[in-house]
């Protein structure tokens, strides 16, 4: 299971001037060779694929465990079952998920400006700012939700929503808050100081230093471990099934029990496969162009 | 370009003292600067001509000493850096204009949020001074697509737009290939003729020569010698000053 999550070692990776994500040109290194080799070696590389992967289907399909495997699987009965359900419930899914990246863009974003303040005054802010980041790194996602999930509402008290989807979300933009400021704060402190410079020498304030040079230019440099934080998002709305909530994972639990297969789990874990994959290709395309553009703008 | 009545002394300083640490770059600085004037800063690297210039639009708190703009202290406890900076043009060796905006962006950005101009006002200024700095071409165009001489333009109109009472220039040449000097050269002449007061930190004694009203020789953290252009480059009176030039003459730079 996904406790952590994706983008957890952006920060580490997106340190100041550094490019956001060292390892994002892993998309064009797979098909790199080719290039270089001409038609011989694209002619080279189809077949010997082929013949790779065409041994190792058959190794599998004619291994003694095989028919078990199928059926418990890769029931296509129970497939046709699941899938539409699975499908249905991930809408639930896409709900949590969309509403707390809204929220978690926005709350890291102020922890992130928070942490980045000058000045002895701001000191309780800074701790405070630091201290949720150390917090809600440190704890497990799972485990924030079931605290909130099944602990706000046991509460009863008047005014405290007690709907467990509500209580997820919240658990969710606190864990990821923590881990997209620090994305963020990576982001703001790669600015360089001359940007700053020069515009407090316009007579632009802090705050207005702030806002219209200094965030607008972190934020594009981070939108790619953006993107992956937010694809771990994604993956960890499954968690809210922890609560007893009829997502899709809870449904496919369900179908799983009914007809004692694991087809339901599979079905999800494509719908999973399929939503993720284009995002991870887009964000190493992000990265790539970035880097393009960043090596024309160092000739100046 | 500011008309105040009292008096013609657009930037007074008095005693300044700036360390860094254990270092003293700037030991007892006093410069007065008349409105009009231009005012050239020659001296070797590290002694003090880019501190001198951050300390005069604050962006490095001073130690000691006073600096008045146009009679008002802005050195005193509790003034408004802000309100003072936007009085104070200054542009950098490195353009350090803002990547992610246009031309036009970068050049209102500072009379919108800093001044409170309308944006009709403020583009309207920014393309006037564009055309008359050659640039209204690149009015739309990021920072990334302009030469360096392009670049170190749209900063000086930049800090222009503001409208300032004293311009600073900090080496504005030095990160220029060869081709693109003269460019910025003819910017500043031009703005010298228009009577904008400026004090100007340059490697190019040729040009300090030939546009400074005075020329101010700095060694070690204090103006050892200034005089008219002519007479510092010509008949030196320090003999720092000669070792200086001549150093300069050898690297056949003058």
């Amino acid at each position: 299971m996904a406790l952590t999550p994706q983008g957890a070692p952006a920060p580490a990776t997106g340190l100041p001037g550094g490019p956001p994500l060292p390892e994002g040109d892993r998309g064009s290194k797979i098909l790199g060779p080719l290039r270089a080799e001409g038609a011989r070696g694209v002619v080279i590389a189809v077949v010997s694929t082929l013949v790779f992967f065409s041994v190792l289907v058959l190794v599998v399909v004619n291994s003694s465990g095989w028919p078990l495997i199928k059926e418990s699987f890769f029931d296509g009965e129970v497939f046709a079952e699941a899938f539409p359900k699975v499908l249905e419930k991930f809408w639930r899914n896409v709900f949590i998920f969309c509403v707390a990246e809204v929220f978690v863009l926005i709350v890291a974003m102020i922890i992130a400006v928070l942490r980045s303040l000058s000045g002895p005054v701001f000191t309780p802010l800074r701790v405070l700012a630091a201290a949720y980041t150390d917090l809600f790194r440190a704890v497990p996602t799972i485990l924030v939700i079931a605290l909130l999930g099944f602990g706000a509402p046991a509460l009863q008290i008047k005014g405290v929503p007690r709907s467990d989807v509500f209580w997820a979300i919240v658990a969710l933009v606190l864990v990821y808050s923590a881990y997209v400021a620090e994305v963020y704060r990576a982001g703001i402190e790669s600015v360089h100081p001359s940007q700053v410079a020069s515009a407090r020498a316009l007579g632009l304030s802090r705050r207005k230093t702030l806002r219209f040079v200094v965030i607008p230019q972190a934020v594009r440099r981070v939108i790619p471990p953006l993107l992956n934080d937010f694809i771990g998002l994604q993956k960890d709305s499954a968690l809210v099934a922890f609560l007893g909530y009829r997502e899709a994972l809870r449904e496919s639990q369900i179908i799983q029990a009914e007809h004692f297969d694991f087809t339901p789990y599979v079905a999800l874990a494509l719908v999973y496969v399929v939503i993720t994959i284009p995002q991870a290709r887009f964000v190493d395309w992000l990265v790539a162009r970035d880097r393009r553009r960043r090596q024309v703008g160092a000739t100046l | 370009m500011s008309s105040q009545a009292n008096g013609a002394v657009a930037l007074r300083i008095e005693d300044l003292h700036k360390s860094f640490g254990k270092l003293e770059v700037l030991r007892g600085i006093d410069l007065e600067v008349d409105e009009h004037e231009v005012v050239g800063l020659i001296g070797a690297s590290g002694s003090g001509k880019s501190t001198l210039l951050r300390c005069v639009n604050l962006l490095e708190p001073i130690d000691r000493g006073r600096i008045l703009i146009e009679g008002d202290e802005i050195t005193a406890r509790g003034v408004d850096v802000n309100r003072i900076r936007q009085r104070i043009g200054i542009v950098f060796q490195a353009f350090n204009l803002f990547p992610h905006m246009s031309v036009i962006r970068n050049v209102t950005l500072g009379p919108i949020e800093a001044l409170g101009a309308s944006r009709g006002q403020a583009e309207g200024l920014a393309t006037e001074l564009l055309e008359r700095f050659g640039l209204a071409d690149k009015r739309d165009d990021y920072p990334d697509r302009l030469s360096g001489g392009q670049q170190q333009r749209v900063a000086i109109v930049r800090a222009l737009a503001m409208k300032p009472d004293v311009v600073l220039l900090d080496e504005v040449t030095s990160a220029l290939d060869p081709e693109l000097v003269a460019e910025v050269l003819n910017v500043i002449r031009e703005l010298a003729a228009g009577g904008m007061t400026m004090v100007i930190a340059t490697h190019e004694m040729g040009f300090a020569r030939d546009i400074a009203n005075r020329v101010c020789f700095l060694d070690d953290g204090v103006i050892l010698e200034q005089g008219p252009p002519d007479r510092i480059f010509t008949a030196p009176e320090q003999e720092r000053t000669q070792r200086f030039l001549q150093s300069i003459i050898d690297a056949g730079r003058m």
